[in-house]
């Protein structure tokens, strides 16, 4: 039972070794799905899909919103997912994986609330509005930065692993009692109640040039990730032999 | 030993930890007052800045008691662990046998013993500032009863992963308000619900049910936090 | 077609201060970021080429 779970370790990606391998050979692919997908994206976006009858050229700003919004969701789940596998497995590539995508994520929730403000002003006269949507990507923001800000401020690796995997967990659980909580209150107070996602019935063309922009936005976060990733890695396994491998290797290169 | 002797064994280990706890703090009365005294200050900074206007005062009552409520009942929980982590005293705890859950758990009393529950009894006192009355003004002290306890059990698990940090206090801070939100909004929303004459029993239901699941969950997360930060 | 010149593109009918703001932080983000991590990797690696050369040496 032992060597068969020793065996997966080896040959699954759960070795930063051969994540590091494999992921190096990845990247190049991920990148240029991530260029494909935004052309095609912004091609359909812009060109093919046509003006909103009621906002105009600036509701063209959902597309990057809403692809922004869902990876920081998405990227959230995932941040907490591999930080817990980490921690009660000790799977060590997988907390290193949680710590790479953390950034990341913030990034995306920073974008869609931008994103957002420059929507909300044409649209409904403010840069912000307390909507559901909105305040919650906010507070998502929060979470982040929390995460952030804990492991960034204990030295030993482990215990910051896992202090943020517990941290993530304990967000996870309290995501949906927050996001209803902050739903529940929007409606009461009607009057600030103009709702971010009361989009323009969506074009078909609209909607493809959506899902191309999340389609590379998704190409993105798995580059970005996998690149912090392996930085991560190297940082932590410097005294490990394939990464000792690994550079004489580089140098023979040279 | 026998069922009964081991329940009665762990209740007297709650009641041990609880009693001590009360008397160091005791020791350093000043300072269990603070969260009372931040509590004051704050409450009475707001109509300096928003004017003494009634009818706002009483359309922000709800809310600006409650922010203040949390920050000052938040505020002490740097100290929580912070004396027994110094002294050995903690690492002695998680090495003996009891589950450290309920050591926890009993810290936690003392916590709201101090800083939740005179914020409770305050309160309506603040709410007479604020120009509420009738039962807007009793809402208040009853929702805070209901949600400090789940400041101080969630605020203790930030305390437990930030445990010997150089910047815990502002850390704990921005770990834990964004979970203490819906206590927050639900807390707030019943005595603006009351001022405005519908009835906030949907809120406080909501509120005693986010006390229970906290309070069924946050005793053993503090447990988990406390052993990886000792690890 | 959407617009018959690139000045229409860029003015999108009054839009365009909101909608390219928008474009380009996000497009100055998922540049910086990428390139922030790169040099993070090219500097673990040389870190730890230095480590190696020391332990070899």
């Amino acid at each position: 039972m032992h060597s068969a779970v020793a065996n997966w370790r080896i040959f699954s990606l759960s070795a930063p070794a051969r994540f590091y391998r494999v992921t190096a050979w990845l990247n190049p692919w991920l990148w240029a799905l991530c260029l494909v997908f935004t052309f095609a994206g912004l091609w359909m976006g812009f060109v093919v899909a046509p003006t909103d009858a009621t906002q105009g050229e600036a509701y063209r700003i959902i597309f990057i919103h809403v692809p922004a919004a869902w990876m920081s969701m998405v990227l959230y789940l995932a941040m907490a997912f591999w930080a817990v596998l980490g921690w009660a497995w000790k799977v060590r590539m997988a907390s290193m994986l949680a710590r790479a995508i953390a950034p990341t994520g913030a990034i995306f929730t920073l974008l869609a609330l931008w994103t957002g403000a420059c929507w909300g002003k044409p649209t409904w006269g403010a840069w912000w509005v307390w909507d559901a949507r909105l305040t919650s990507e906010l507070i998502l923001l929060f979470l982040y930065m929390g995460y952030l800000g804990l492991v960034a401020s204990i030295d030993d690796v482990r215990r910051a692993d896992h202090a943020g995997a517990l941290l993530a967990l304990v967000g996870v659980i309290n995501v949906p009692v927050i996001y209803f909580s902050v739903r529940w209150w929007n409606t009461l107070h009607q009057g600030a109640s103009i709702s971010m996602t009361a989009a323009p019935k969506m074009a078909s063309t609209m909607l493809t040039a959506m899902l191309l922009m999340t389609l590379a936005f998704w190409a993105y976060a798995f580059a970005v990730v996998f690149l912090r990733a392996r930085a991560i890695a190297i940082e932590r396994e410097s005294d490990h032999e394939w990464v000792m491998a690994l550079t004489l290797n580089q140098q023979n290169a040279q | 030993m026998s069922e009964a002797e081991s329940l009665g064994h762990s209740v007297s280990v709650f009641y041990a930890v609880l009693q001590r706890d009360l008397r160091l703090a005791m020791r350093r009365r000043g300072e269990a007052a603070l969260p009372l005294a931040f509590f004051l200050v704050s409450t009475a900074l707001y109509p300096l800045g928003v004017g003494p206007e009634p009818h706002t005062l009483r359309l922000i009552a709800g809310g600006v008691l409650w922010v203040s409520a949390l920050l000052a009942s938040l505020l002490s929980l740097q100290t929580l662990f912070a004396a027994d982590h110094a002294d050995g005293t903690l690492e002695q705890m998680l090495l003996s046998h009891e589950p450290l859950w309920r050591v926890g758990l009993a810290k936690v009393c003392v916590h709201w013993l101090l800083s939740g529950l005179p914020l409770v009894l305050l309160s309506p006192l603040l709410g007479l500032l604020y120009q509420l009355d009738g039962e807007a003004l009793w809402m208040l002290p009853l929702g805070l009863l209901l949600g400090t306890p789940v400041l101080s059990l969630i605020g203790a698990v930030g305390a437990a992963l930030t445990l010997g940090l150089r910047s815990a206090g502002s850390l704990i801070l921005l770990l834990v308000l964004p979970l203490c939100i819906p206590v927050l909004i639900f807390g707030a929303g019943a005595v603006q619900a009351v001022d405005s004459g519908i009835s906030a029993s949907g809120h406080l239901s909501l509120l005693a049910a986010i006390l229970i699941v906290t309070l069924m969950g946050a005793p053993v997360a503090m447990a988990m936090a406390l052993r990886i930060s000792m690890e | 077609m959407n617009y018959d010149n690139l000045h229409d593109l860029w003015e999108l009918g009054g839009y365009g201060r909101y909608v390219w703001p928008a474009y380009g932080l996000t497009a100055w983000l998922m540049i910086a970021e990428p390139w922030l991590a790169a040099r993070r990797l090219a500097k673990a690696l040389s870190q730890a080429r230095q480590q190696t050369d020391e332990e070899e040496g």
